[in-house]
């Protein structure tokens, strides 16, 4: 026996515990300690929850980046050859082929960029008004609050169709609007003209997804305490000095939250723009250009690689957010 | 420091209630005055209304002489601080005490020469780059009060500050109030339903209850010649205690009751005008009543119950009407239990008398002044209880 660290107790002290020690250590061979089995009561609880998201989520990713390194036909997946990263981009007789060196690519890229980049700024706007309304009390509140939904509770695809119709260059009730208040002289072809297809898809995407923007948005007005407020009125800040320094600060990380939401689902953006515009250049979203190489073409190999691109690209503008909000989060702590 | 005077001062939402009735009061310049009322007097609207959040339905109100009636609260000179005191969280405590100051546009070593005096005032220098979460309770109403005087306000308004503190740390800030007070001088209407906080802060108490000023007045005149029975029952803790009584005799100054058991009793009140039979009630305070032996003292009672304080003891007597009890409080401890019948005295001196409708009749004894004269009046007393030299405690 050597007791390195207990050497300076007394022999006495020590001796006792030692069949005392070895009782417990042949407890926890037939029965586990409260702790263990309460980790293992959570694996077991979430396990449901994990297999069936690695089923739908997991799975078909790790197929996709499978195949997106194969030249697989959409009708014969079985039938491949691995082409390493031929799809995504290729060099033979000095041209350049792949994903990465098509045009229509960057095309879809740009579209999509300048459609979430325009679609949110505008939902954020008009749902910071419409959540700043809805927060005053007055008559018929909680008959708004109920209207501002409607929107969103419409599916996509009818919505899409809906606007459709408002568009329509003959028919559409968007151009009579304009012709009558004078705005246009010759009704405008809102989804054939390439320069205002894109605007067509915003507004109708704008007018879908404000709603969640509002209610993000009034959710987070709701926690500010009134008498802030109040202490602002009292230290004389304007109704614009109140929005600015007290309201948008102390929303900011819900608004933040609303906005890594609603620029995800922009990216991914595809069934609006599909419905509204069907495959029309200049409005083709890279989702809309994985589903073309995909369905269309039967290329699978393409289409994955494509489909993979979306994803690295959707995730890593998310990865964004998620850093700056922490960053930020961390700068209010070190000033602390 | 400025002076505040309000002029049938009214508030009303929409036709129904109002909640502020006609309200006359003058503040003067340097008062420390406290507006008291029960939960739902309007004494917080009172105060709004002064700060300027809530409007003015009826009446005037002028700072320093200028009617300042469709001022904006900063435009009103005014500094606030709030029961829950609507800190900035997302804003520094330096910072919070300098918006104010920031939005009022003035140079920045100004801002940080008055940021930091009303830091040192309060003991906030070294808590001046923390944020409002990471500060305590009593910290954060230090900070409210900083912000306050950094505006350096014509007019201080404290809405119910210490309601959110523990008991120890009310009673350290209800010192440091009033030392912050006496340094800065400065005209303060402090709203409470504390009467305690009251009594203790007040130069001058606004007794309110539904919107209706009751009575103003120092807390002693409050506590000694309350103007009717709501100030009565209000001011002083345990309440004062009511027992009805038949006017027999109504003098200039003094007057002959018959008290509900059929006893009389002569108190130094004037009654003019009165009639006799008239119903009236009869007011004695907890630590004015007097024991007496049970064979000779006029009235027997059943003790209820007894609280023990440690520093004093409530004893709950049966007063013939349930969960209404009369309470005696002794400074000293007793042994009287639970269940004992007990022999008591109403000393006449320390007698108030109230008519039907609750209004006092004047008193000529102070109550706790000159003319009390222990030994002569009082029966043999069983517990030796020189009660009458703790009549605030």
């Amino acid at each position: 026996m050597s007791h390195n660290s207990e050497s300076l107790l007394p022999s006495a002290a020590v001796a006792p515990p030692a069949p005392a020690q070895a009782a417990p250590a042949k407890a926890t061979g037939r029965k586990r300690s409260l702790q263990q089995r309460r980790a293992r009561a959570a694996w077991l609880l979430v396990a449901p929850a994990l297999i069936l998201l690695f089923a739908v989520a997991g799975w078909p990713l790790l197929r996709t980046l499978f195949y997106s390194f194969t030249d697989a036909a959409m009708d014969t997946p079985e039938e491949y050859n691995f082409v390493g990263l031929a799809n995504y981009l290729d060099f033979a007789d000095g041209e350049r082929f792949g994903v990465l060196a098509d045009p229509l690519w960057w095309q879809a890229v740009g579209n999509t960029l300048w459609f979430t980049a325009c679609s949110v700024s505008l939902e954020l706007f008009f749902g910071m008004l419409l959540a700043l309304l809805m927060n005053e009390k007055f008559r018929g509140q909680g008959l708004v609050r109920a209207a501002i939904l409607v929107p969103w509770a419409i599916p996509t695809i009818v919505t899409a169709k809906m606007w459709g119709w408002m568009f329509h260059d003959q028919y559409g009730v968007i151009n009579d609007l304009l012709l009558r208040v004078g705005l246009i002289e010759t009704p405008l072809a809102w989804i054939a003209e390439p320069t205002l297809s894109m605007w067509a898809v915003v507004i109708a995407d704008v007018w879908k997804t404000v709603p969640f923007m509002a209610l993000m948005l009034l959710a987070a007005l709701q926690m500010i305490p009134s008498d802030l407020y109040e202490a602002a009125r009292v230290d004389g800040a304007t109704a614009w000095q109140r929005f600015r320094r007290i309201t948008l600060p102390l929303i900011m990380p819900a608004m933040i939250v609303a906005l890594i939401f609603r620029v995800m689902d922009a990216l991914r953006v595809f069934d609006l723009i599909y419905v509204l515009t069907s495959n029309s250049e200049a409005t083709i979203s890279i989702s809309g250009y994985a589903r073309e190489q995909m369905v269309s073409f039967q290329e699978m190999g393409v289409g994955s690689a494509a489909s993979v691109l979306v994803f690295m690209m959707v995730a890593g503008i998310a990865a964004c957010f998620l850093w700056i909000n922490r960053f930020s989060h961390e700068g209010k702590e070190a000033g602390q | 420091m400025a002076q505040l005077t309000l002029e049938k001062l009214n508030k009303r939402y929409g036709d129904a209630a109002q909640v502020i009735k006609a309200i006359d009061l003058q503040v003067n310049s340097g008062e420390f005055v406290v507006i008291v009322g029960p939960s739902g007097c309007g004494k917080s609207t009172l105060l709004r209304m002064i700060a300027g959040l809530d409007d003015i339905s009826g009446g005037n109100m002028y700072i320093d002489g200028t009617r300042v009636n469709d001022d904006t609260p900063s435009e009103r000179g005014i500094g606030m601080v709030f029961q829950s005191y609507a800190l900035y969280p997302h804003m520094s405590v330096y910072e919070n005490m300098a918006f104010g100051l920031q939005l009022a546009k003035l140079p920045k070593d100004e801002i940080a020469r008055r940021v930091e005096a009303s830091a040192r005032i309060l003991q906030l220098e070294p808590l001046l780059k923390r944020r409002p979460k990471d500060l305590s309770g009593g910290q954060r109403q230090r900070v409210a009060i900083g912000r306050a005087i950094a505006r350096e306000p014509k007019l201080f308004l404290f809405d119910e500050p210490l309601s959110n503190l523990d008991a120890a740390l009310r009673v350290q800030m209800r010192m440091e109030i009033a030392a912050l007070h006496r340094r800065l001088r400065s005209t303060i209407i402090y709203v409470t339903h504390d009467q305690v906080e009251a009594m203790t802060l007040a130069q001058r108490i606004v007794v309110l209850n539904r919107g209706n000023v009751e009575q103003v007045g120092t807390p002693l005149e409050l506590y000694d010649h309350p103007a009717n029975e709501f100030v009565a029952q209000f001011i002083g803790s345990p309440k004062m205690n009511l027992m009805p009584a038949t006017l027999m005799h109504a003098g200039q100054t003094e007057t002959i009751l018959q008290l509900w058991n059929g006893k009389p009793l002569t108190v130094p009140i004037g009654t003019p005008a009165s009639a006799e039979g008239t119903k009236v009630k009869l007011g004695i305070r907890p630590e004015h009543i007097e024991w007496g032996t049970v064979a000779d003292a006029p009235y027997l009672a059943d003790v209820l119950f007894v609280e023990h304080m440690g520093n004093e003891t409530y004893h709950y007597l049966d007063s013939g009407k349930l969960g209404d009890p009369w309470v005696v409080r002794n400074s000293r401890r007793s042994d009287i239990a639970a269940g004992e019948t007990v022999g008591y005295v109403l000393p006449p001196e320390h007698c108030h008398l109230f008519d039907e409708s609750g209004n006092a009749f004047a008193r000529h004894a102070t109550g706790n002044g000159a003319s009390r004269t222990p030994g002569i009046d009082a029966p043999p007393i069983t517990f030796a209880e020189p009660m009458r030299t703790n009549a605030l405690h």
